[in-house]
Parts: C-alpha cells; sequence; structure tokens
C-alpha cells in the first residue's frame, strides 16, 4: 500500500473512485496510524474505530454499485470534540462533560455523515475551545509533530496535530478568535476561518456565540474548498446562517491571482520581527511575480482588537456556559477547568449591573468601528495579507503561568472575528524548522476568492510536502 | 479596577477556593487594566454593532415535529425520578 | 390602620400563547397533561450546541395583545438573555427581551364600583408587553426518605407573554378587575387558553404601601412609591390573587405600623393556610446581565406589517359592550354578561341574527341566555331561536290570569308574605312556585317573581 503521509484528500478521492484502493483499507491504515500515535500526540480524545470501518464498508458497496458519491465519500477526517455526534462521547475536553454522550448530530456533523465522510474520531482542544495552545485541555495537552517539545496552537490543538501527522486528511475545528488559523500556522496546514454565518454552528458547543466561526484544517488549498463545498449553507437551524447559497470552491480554484489588489495593513506588520516579516512579504513577493498588485493599506482600529475581543468574548462564554450545571447532563460547575472559570468570572463581571455600558457595550461600539475598517478597506483592495501568528509555535509550559500574556499571543487573529469577514491561513515556510502561515482575509462571503489566491501561491511552493518527522 | 470576586463568583453560580478567588482577582483586575484601553476610543456616536450579519426577521412557522423519547431527553442526567430529573429539594417548606 | 396607607398593586402576568410548536424548537408546545421529559429536544433541554430560532406565530401573537391593550408596536425589536440560575431554567439563561419588546406603553380601562355602587372606568397603564420563554415545571417529592424537587422539561421553551402594567392599582378588587380584564382580552384574540389552574396565566401581583400622612401627599402616587415592594406568586386563580392581595396589604400595614419598612422580597401565597409566605430560596442577588442575543438575529418590522396585523384585531370586549347595548338596546348589566366570554358574544350574535326572521327581540334571546343557560357549546344559535319560539308560544299567560293567580296566592299564603316583607327573601321562591303550579307551569318564572314582587309591595 502507499505512503498514507503522502496522501491529501484530492489523491484519496482518486484512488478510491478508481479502485485502486478500499475505503475499508484507507480507514484501517489511518486508524492504525492514529492509535500508534496517540499516545506521543494525544491529539484524539476518542477514537470511533468500529463506525469508521463501517461507515468505510459503505463506502465500498456505494462504489461497488457505481453510486454518484461526494468528493469526500471514504475520506478519514477528525471531528473537534466540540461537534455533537449523536451516540458518541463529545467532552470539549473538559471533566465538566467527560461522558456527556449527545442525543443528536451538530448540522456539519449530518452533513459529512451524508457526504459518506469516514470519522476516525474526535480530536482535543483547549477545553471548551478556551485556549491558543492546546495545554488547557483538561485530558492532557497535544504535541506539535513539527517538534514535539512545543505546542501545536489552539484551541483546535488535536485537529491541527491530527491533520498534520496524517492520523486523518482533514478535521473539522472553530475559530472564534483564531483556534483554526493559529494552530493551522503552526502546523504547516491550510486553516480557513469561514465568514461568520457562512457554516451552521448548530449542535457544536458554543464558546462566543456572535465570533463562533466553523471551519476546518487541510494539507492543501484545494482540500480545504473541497470540504468547505460540502459543510458550508444556510441551516434552518441556525438562525445565523446566510441564505445566500455557497459557491462551488472548487470549479475556479486555478484561475490565478491576475489583477487581483492585495492590501498590506501596516499595523499588522509595524512590530512584527523581522525574520517573520521577511517570509510574509517573500509569499506576497510571490503572489505579486503572479500578477497580483500589492498596496499599504490601514486597519486604525487594530491595537484595540485583544481588548474588545477579551470583552465580547468571556462575557458570551459566562452565558453560555451557564447550563452546565451538572443536573440534565455531565458534572458539576466545580468540575471546570480554571480557565473556563477564570472566563466565566471575566464575563460575568463585564456584563453585571453598572459594568455593562462601560465594558460590553463600548466594545461593541468598537467592534463596529473594527467591521468598518475592513468594508472600508475592501473598497479599494480584493484581499488583506496579514501575519497570523507574531512567532512560530512556542514551547510547552511557556505561557501557562501567565494567562494575559496568552491571550496576547493571538494578537493578528481576534479582530477578524469580530469584523466577521473569512480569512484563510495558509503556510508560507518555516522558520528554524518550525512552520509560519499567513492569513487571507476577504470581505463577507470571499471563501471562493481566498482559495484562488490561496492555491495560486500553493502552486508556487508547495510547503505541505514538508511533513514533519515523527516515525 | 478592583472586583468583589465573592459577589461575581455567586451570580456565576461557581465555588471557589480562597487560592482561586485571590488568583482571580489579580489575574482578572490584570485583564481589566488591559482592556481599559478601550477608553482612548471616541465611540460617542457610534451605535453598538447588533449583529453582524445584518439579518433580520430569521424565525419559524409554527410546525411541531416529533421531540426526543423520555431515554434520549433526560438518560444522562444525574438523578432521575419516574421520568423526571430529580435534584436535592430547593423548597422550602412553605411551598408545600 | 389600614385607612392610614395609600395601597400600590401592578401586576405582571404571563400568559402562555396557544401555538403548535414551543418558541424557540419545533417541540409540541401542547405539554398538559403529557408524560414528563417528552416534549423535549436538544433546544429546550438547553444541550451543548444546540440553538434558538423563533417562533413567528407567537411573535404575532405577542404583537396582537400589545395592539389590543393600546400598546406601541415598536418597528425594531430584539431579543435578549436574561441571566439567572435555577434548576427549572435549562441553558441558565432566559431568552426574552429587554429594552425592545414587542409592544409598549399601553393600556386598558377596567371598570369599578365605588362602596355606593357607583360605577366608573379606570385606566390601568400596561408597561409593555413582552415575549419570552417558559421555564421547566418543578414539583417536590419525597423520595427514599429525602425530600428532593422534581423536574419536568416539557414546559420550557413555551411561548411566554409577560404584560407588565404600572403600579396603577388601589385595591384588590381593582387588581382583580384588571387581571380579568387581561384574561377576557387574551380570550377574545385567541391567543391563549389562559387557563389559571392549568397554568396558562398566572398572576404576580408587586403589592406595596405607602403612608397618606405624608405631607407632600399628591394625587399622583407615582412620584411617591414605597422603597420596597413584595411580588406575589403560587397564585392560581383569580379569588385567590384577591385573597393574596388582601392579606399582603394587612400584613404590610401591621409593619408599617410598629414603624418598620417591610423586607423587599417575594411570597407564595399558602392556599391551605390562607397567607402569604415568604420564598426564601428564591431570595439570591438579582443581576440578570442581559444582552442581546447572539444567536437569534433582530426583528425589525414594517408599518405597514404592523397595520395589516391591527386591521386582523377582532372587535374587543369594550367595543362590542358598547355595540350590544345599543344595537340591540341590552341593559348594561345583560350586555356586560354577554360580552364576558368571546364564544358566548358570538353566540349572541348569531342568535340574534336568526332572531330577526324569528320576529324575537335581542333582548328576549339575551333573557333566554342568561336566565335559562343553554349549552351553547350543543345547541345551535338558530335551533336556540326555534327553541324560543315554539316555547313563547305555547307559554305566555296572559297579563289579567297572572295577576289573578298571584293575588290569589298572597292572600292563600299571607304567613308567607309577611316573612317576606320582614325580610326574609327566600321565600319568595315559595310563592313562586305556588303561582307556577297555579297556571300550569304555563309561566315565565321570572315574569312571576317581578309580578309577585310588585303585587307585595303594594
Amino acid at each position: 500500500m502507499m505512503d498514507i503521509t503522502d496522501l491529501t484528500i484530492k489523491d484519496a478521492s482518486s484512488l478510491l473512485t478508481s479502485k485502486e484502493v478500499k475505503a475499508e483499507e484507507l480507514a484501517k491504515a489511518f486508524l492504525e496510524r492514529t492509535i500508534s500515535l496517540n499516545k506521543k500526540l494525544n491529539s484524539f480524545i476518542t477514537v470511533t474505530e468500529d463506525e469508521a470501518l463501517e461507515q468505510a464498508r459503505k463506502v465500498d458497496e456505494l462504489i461497488a454499485d457505481k453510486q454518484p458519491l461526494s468528493p469526500l465519500a471514504g475520506i478519514p477526517i477528525g471531528l473537534k470534540d466540540l461537534f455533537s455526534t449523536k451516540g458518541t462521547k463529545t467532552t470539549a475536553a473538559s471533566k465538566v462533560l467527560e461522558n456527556y454522550i449527545p442525543p443528536y448530530d451538530a448540522t456539519v456533523v449530518t452533513k459529512l455523515r451524508d457526504a459518506n465522510a469516514v470519522f476516525i474520531g474526535k480530536t482535543n482542544l483547549d477545553a471548551f475551545a478556551h485556549g491558543s495552545s492546546g495545554e488547557n485541555s483538561d485530558f492532557g495537552h497535544t504535541r506539535n509533530p513539527y517538534d514535539l517539545e512545543r505546542v501545536p496552537g489552539g484551541s483546535s490543538s488535536g485537529s491541527a496535530t491530527s491533520v498534520a501527522a496524517s492520523q486523518v486528511l482533514a478535521a473539522t475545528a472553530t475559530d472564534t478568535g483564531g483556534s483554526i488559523r493559529l494552530p493551522a500556522s503552526f502546523c504547516n496546514l491550510v486553516g480557513i476561518k469561514p465568514t461568520y454565518g457562512r457554516v451552521s454552528r448548530y449542535g457544536i458547543i458554543a464558546m462566543a456565540s456572535s465570533l463562533d466561526a466553523i471551519g476546518h484544517l487541510t494539507k492543501t488549498v484545494y482540500d480545504n474548498a473541497l470540504m468547505l463545498n460540502v459543510t458550508a449553507g444556510k441551516d434552518e437551524m441556525d438562525a445565523t446562517t446566510s441564505p445566500n447559497k455557497p459557491d462551488d470552491y472548487v470549479s475556479e480554484i486555478e484561475k490565478g491571482v491576475d489583477g487581483v489588489k492585495i492590501g498590506l495593513p501596516k499595523e499588522y506588520f509595524k512590530d512584527l520581527k523581522g525574520d517573520v516579516k521577511d517570509l510574509i512579504m517573500k509569499a506576497v513577493k510571490k503572489l505579486e511575480s503572479l500578477g497580483a498588485k500589492v498596496e499599504e493599506i490601514s486597519l486604525p482600529n487594530t491595537e484595540y482588537g485583544i481588548a474588545t475581543y477579551y470583552i465580547i468574548q468571556p462575557s458570551e462564554v459566562s452565558s453560555n456556559l451557564a447550563r452546565y450545571d451538572g443536573i440534565r447532563f455531565g458534572n458539576r460547575r466545580t468540575s471546570f477547568g480554571a480557565e473556563a472559570k477564570r472566563r466565566i468570572m471575566l464575563g460575568t463581571f463585564t456584563l453585571s449591573s453598572g459594568y455593562y455600558d462601560a465594558y460590553y457595550l463600548k466594545a461593541m461600539k468598537v467592534r463596529r468601528l473594527m467591521r468598518e475598517d475592513f468594508t472600508k478597506s475592501f473598497h479599494e483592495v480584493d484581499v488583506i495579507i496579514a501575519p497570523t501568528s507574531p512567532t512560530p509555535p512556542f514551547k510547552i509550559g511557556e505561557k501557562m503561568s501567565d494567562p494575559l500574556s496568552m491571550y496576547l499571543s493571538d494578537i493578528f487573529t481576534p479582530t477578524i472575528n469580530l469584523a466577521g469577514v473569512p480569512s484563510l491561513n495558509v503556510p508560507c515556510g518555516f522558520l528554524d524548522g518550525l512552520p509560519m502561515g499567513m492569513q487571507i482575509i476577504g470581505p463577507d462571503f470571499s471563501e471562493k476568492l481566498l482559495y484562488q489566491v490561496g492555491h495560486a501561491y500553493e502552486q508556487e511552493t508547495k510547503w505541505y510536502e514538508k511533513k514533519p518527522k515523527i516515525d | 479596577m478592583k472586583i468583589n470576586i465573592k459577589h461575581v463568583a455567586q451570580l456565576a453560580n461557581l465555588k471557589l477556593t480562597a487560592e482561586e478567588e485571590k488568583t482571580f482577582e489579580k489575574q482578572l483586575g490584570e485583564v481589566l487594566e488591559y482592556v481599559s484601553q478601550l477608553d482612548k476610543v471616541n465611540t460617542e456616536k457610534i451605535e453598538p454593532i447588533g449583529h453582524i450579519t445584518g439579518l433580520e426577521n430569521v424565525g419559524r412557522e409554527d410546525v411541531a415535529a416529533p421531540s426526543l423519547t423520555q431515554e434520549d431527553a433526560i438518560g444522562q442526567a444525574a438523578k432521575i425520578h419516574n421520568g423526571f430529573v430529580a435534584v436535592d429539594a430547593i423548597f422550602d417548606e412553605n411551598d408545600e | 390602620m389600614i385607612d392610614d396607607y395609600e395601597v400600590i398593586i401592578g401586576l405582571e402576568i404571563h400568559v402562555e400563547l396557544k401555538t403548535q410548536s414551543k418558541m424557540f424548537c419545533s417541540c409540541s408546545a401542547e405539554y398538559f397533561g403529557e408524560k414528563p421529559n417528552t416534549h423535549t429536544c436538544p433546544v429546550c433541554l438547553g444541550l451543548p450546541g444546540a440553538m434558538p430560532v423563533a417562533n413567528l406565530l407567537a411573535i404575532q401573537y405577542s404583537q396582537m395583545l400589545g395592539m389590543a391593550v393600546n400598546c406601541d408596536n415598536p418597528l425594531n425589536t430584539k431579543f435578549d438573555r436574561k441571566n439567572y440560575f435555577y434548576p427549572d431554567l435549562p441553558k441558565g439563561f432566559q431568552i426574552s427581551q429587554y429594552d425592545l419588546p414587542f409592544s409598549q406603553n399601553g393600556f386598558t380601562n377596567i371598570s369599578i364600583k365605588s362602596d355606593k355602587g357607583i360605577k366608573s372606568i379606570k385606566r390601568i397603564g400596561i408597561t409593555r408587553a413582552h415575549l419570552e420563554e417558559d421555564t421547566g415545571k418543578l414539583t417536590h417529592a419525597t423520595v427514599d426518605g429525602k425530600k428532593v424537587t422534581l423536574i419536568d422539561y416539557n414546559r420550557s421553551s413555551v411561548p411566554l407573554l409577560e404584560i407588565v402594567s404600572e403600579p396603577d392599582m388601589r385595591s384588590a378588587e381593582e387588581a382583580k378587575a384588571y387581571a380579568q380584564k387581561i384574561h377576557q382580552i387574551v380570550r377574545y384574540i385567541g391567543i391563549s387558553d389562559a387557563d389559571m389552574e392549568e397554568g396558562s396565566m398566572r398572576i404576580e401581583p408587586n403589592v406595596s404601601l405607602c403612608s397618606r400622612n405624608n405631607k407632600n401627599t399628591t394625587n399622583n402616587t407615582n412620584n411617591k412609591l414605597p422603597s420596597y415592594k413584595v411580588e406575589l406568586k403560587n397564585i392560581n386563580s383569580f379569588k385567590f390573587a384577591e385573597k393574596a392581595i388582601n392579606f399582603e396589604i394587612k400584613r404590610q400595614a401591621e409593619i408599617l405600623d410598629r414603624g418598620e419598612t417591610p423586607i423587599q422580597e417575594t411570597r407564595g401565597w399558602n392556599e391551605n393556610k390562607n397567607e402569604t409566605v415568604s420564598q426564601r430560596s428564591k431570595e439570591e442577588a438579582h443581576d440578570y446581565r442581559y444582552f442581546p442575543e447572539p444567536d437569534i438575529p433582530p426583528f425589525v418590522f414594517a408599518k405597514k406589517y404592523i397595520d395589516g396585523l391591527k386591521a386582523k384585531i377582532p372587535e374587543l370586549p369594550d367595543a362590542k359592550l358598547e355595540r350590544f347595548q345599543k344595537d340591540y338596546q341590552l341593559s348594561e348589566y345583560d350586555a356586560e354578561i354577554l360580552t364576558r366570554d368571546i364564544e358566548m358574544a358570538d353566540y349572541f350574535d348569531e342568535a340574534t341574527k336568526a332572531g330577526k326572521e324569528a320576529d324575537l327581540t335581542p333582548k328576549q334571546i339575551a333573557n333566554v341566555i342568561i336566565n335559562k343557560k343553554p349549552d351553547i357549546g350543543k345547541i345551535l344559535p338558530a335551533t336556540l331561536v326555534k327553541d324560543i319560539k315554539a316555547s313563547s308560544q305555547k307559554a305566555t299567560v296572559n297579563q289579567n290570569d297572572l295577576n289573578k293567580a298571584v293575588e290569589e296566592v298572597i292572600s292563600e299564603n299571607k304567613k308567607a308574605a309577611e316573612d317576606y316583607m320582614s325580610g326574609k327573601e327566600n321565600i319568595l321562591m315559595f310563592l313562586v312556585g305556588q303561582v307556577m303550579r297555579k297556571l300550569e307551569g304555563k309561566a315565565d318564572a321570572n315574569e312571576v317573581k317581578e309580578a309577585l314582587i310588585k303585587e307585595l309591595k303594594k
């Protein structure tokens, strides 16, 4: 059999449809790798072996039957353990939910089931998605496959590690303030934070409802577009999903960047370390050489991003975590980890009588200014390119003692959630052997364009071919 | 910024240890200090943003659909009695 | 002394709306009498990841109620989260409306009688009517010797309309009249069964007293509201509302007489003890931390839509009362009885149409409906009219025969007549019976009664 660490969704799908490989064989190979690497990486909380094999066998039947199949049919994927899966434990990586088994599927899970994807298991994360490193998991931290002493980024730590380590070909994830893009950057992956409302949130354990975006991680831009083709769209169960019909994100992915106007926001570059800046500017130059036009722009309210985010997010967290009372399901509130408690306390305070106007309301005003920064800029440029992280992945334990410094490690991502616009992290090289990414940000519902730009760059650089050495 | 940590914990329905109270008081103070930089932004004539999607009037027609079975609905509750979820008595005798 | 104080009462009335499905999910809203926890889903159980989607009909119903009590219907509205912890509240917050409700600034008129029996109309201000979701239902039991509270989530997220009045009522009677008026209107527009016993209508009076001896006493008591108020719960009939308020007035007056101030608290009506009792369990810190519900986009209405909805509001009790008096030449007393309930009023309207062809006056029909109380659920209006016609043809006795019979009976039963005159009013029915016997039952009992009284008082 082939080396599965070389595979992408696109490759695997063609192997399946050409009957060179059976879905069951593929599932077995990925399951075996998942299980054997999990001790080292701790990327999975639950491995759903029986279900995966059953799903795979069904795909083999469909293929034998010559049924039309989704490009995701038979593709082994991981589900961030925030996605409700009927009959399979869904823990949010928190002790509060350590034995919770949902009686229903999240809409995205239903869509992936209907596409006959194969669920390898539920991936690790910072408990309730509170974190930037994966270290806040109540079931142990996840390691970065490119350097086991370093964090994979969070909160979608297990999703990132599992794709980077080829335990799966794709993994679902959520991004409230960078939780897809940061781990994508740290693990040499493509990660999409779609436009707010593009993908249904129904059934996915909420962190901060006005910021949560549902996306996924893959090795290539093409694979990423394939996934969004399945997950995007209006959901009657989520009143905030857009009624606009999603694009076909794959069909014109090779269109190129000729004439595409790229904006570089000066606020994102001004304090950036030299080597990080060089890496991103090199990528921008590459796009320029492919026909893109580059200009400097300004997003003046950027500096208030983290402050605004750390008011709105904990406020909504405090309310969303109120349902965990240990009465109908799960354990009692004493089981919350320190970070959840911290955010509940912070958010309860910022919403409380006498402080609401000064904090939450004020933040919602500044948030409008931030969104306006972006909408104005998109009159001038088609996309914006910015760093995803100011640094490569940091060491495990490095920032755990100081919450504020952890919060500040995520300076380039939350503003995009506040604005609601889509952003795609694309790998742009390595610093001392550690992956770095950049984000391509576009106006509302411009995911198709983001994929075109990302794909054009990726075809020139193919950073995804640089695999981690873990075996 | 000084926070009444005990009061906030009560509102949040969290039982904190004395040590947690101390730690959180300090850490939340730092975060609030950091976010106070928003005071610099002039928002006098700015409306709060509300929903960023711009969507309005999203609802459903009044049509009933099947519910979960009792087993699926409450099967994971800590305590069950005759199809009810049970908790320690919260009434005082006066409600009898 | 109670008379030293002015009573200040405001009412919060909760009405469960009569929709097929719940407020924020598709579970059936008809939960009464169902097995516990069989009308639930991830949304109304507050399971992780579940999201609310608002019931559009419930929104329409709540706007209709607002229109029926002269409210403004704001064009910009939204839902908010009201955050608090209680075991009947699965999400740890209730989706409600804070600053932009569907209806606000209205009023309704109640009819009140003075001690001397003089009727007057009083306007009760309605602050707002907002839409929210009901909570689960708590009962309690002893299981294995241990006291427990049992939770049924079938009621969780049933649409609930909260109608908040101004503190405009000055007595238990006024509060009762107002509650009955709201009950009547709700049933007129058909948005709820408003059944107090089943709990689809709940009354929570806020009661406080303020001293009349205050030097700056003005007619406008709103300017000097007391510093406390007591909220009353567990009231499942209009009668109990009246009793609970009267008990509370007495209790508070006694405290104030001692120079103390009653505690601001929630008290439950205990119908066995006939008193209100402090509900200490509900006395936790109240800071609801309202913020806009991020899962539900705002509701914005065009003026045209509001006007269109207004046109759908049926004729309301006050208008019907006036029309019945004017068009049908009924007394206020009769018209009031006939308009109390929408089914009765509609029935009467129908019957008068049929009555016109049968040469019956509305008054004749009204008399039969009011006195004989036919089962309007079973007898069609046209059938009733036919019956009245038939019986009126055979039952009429001429006035002379009636008078003769009355005179005879009085002279034959002198003792009874004297007893009546000395105040034993219920002896009258005996005399009516005697007259009826003489006339072989062909007379109308009311006519006989009137004729007897007339003769006796000569």
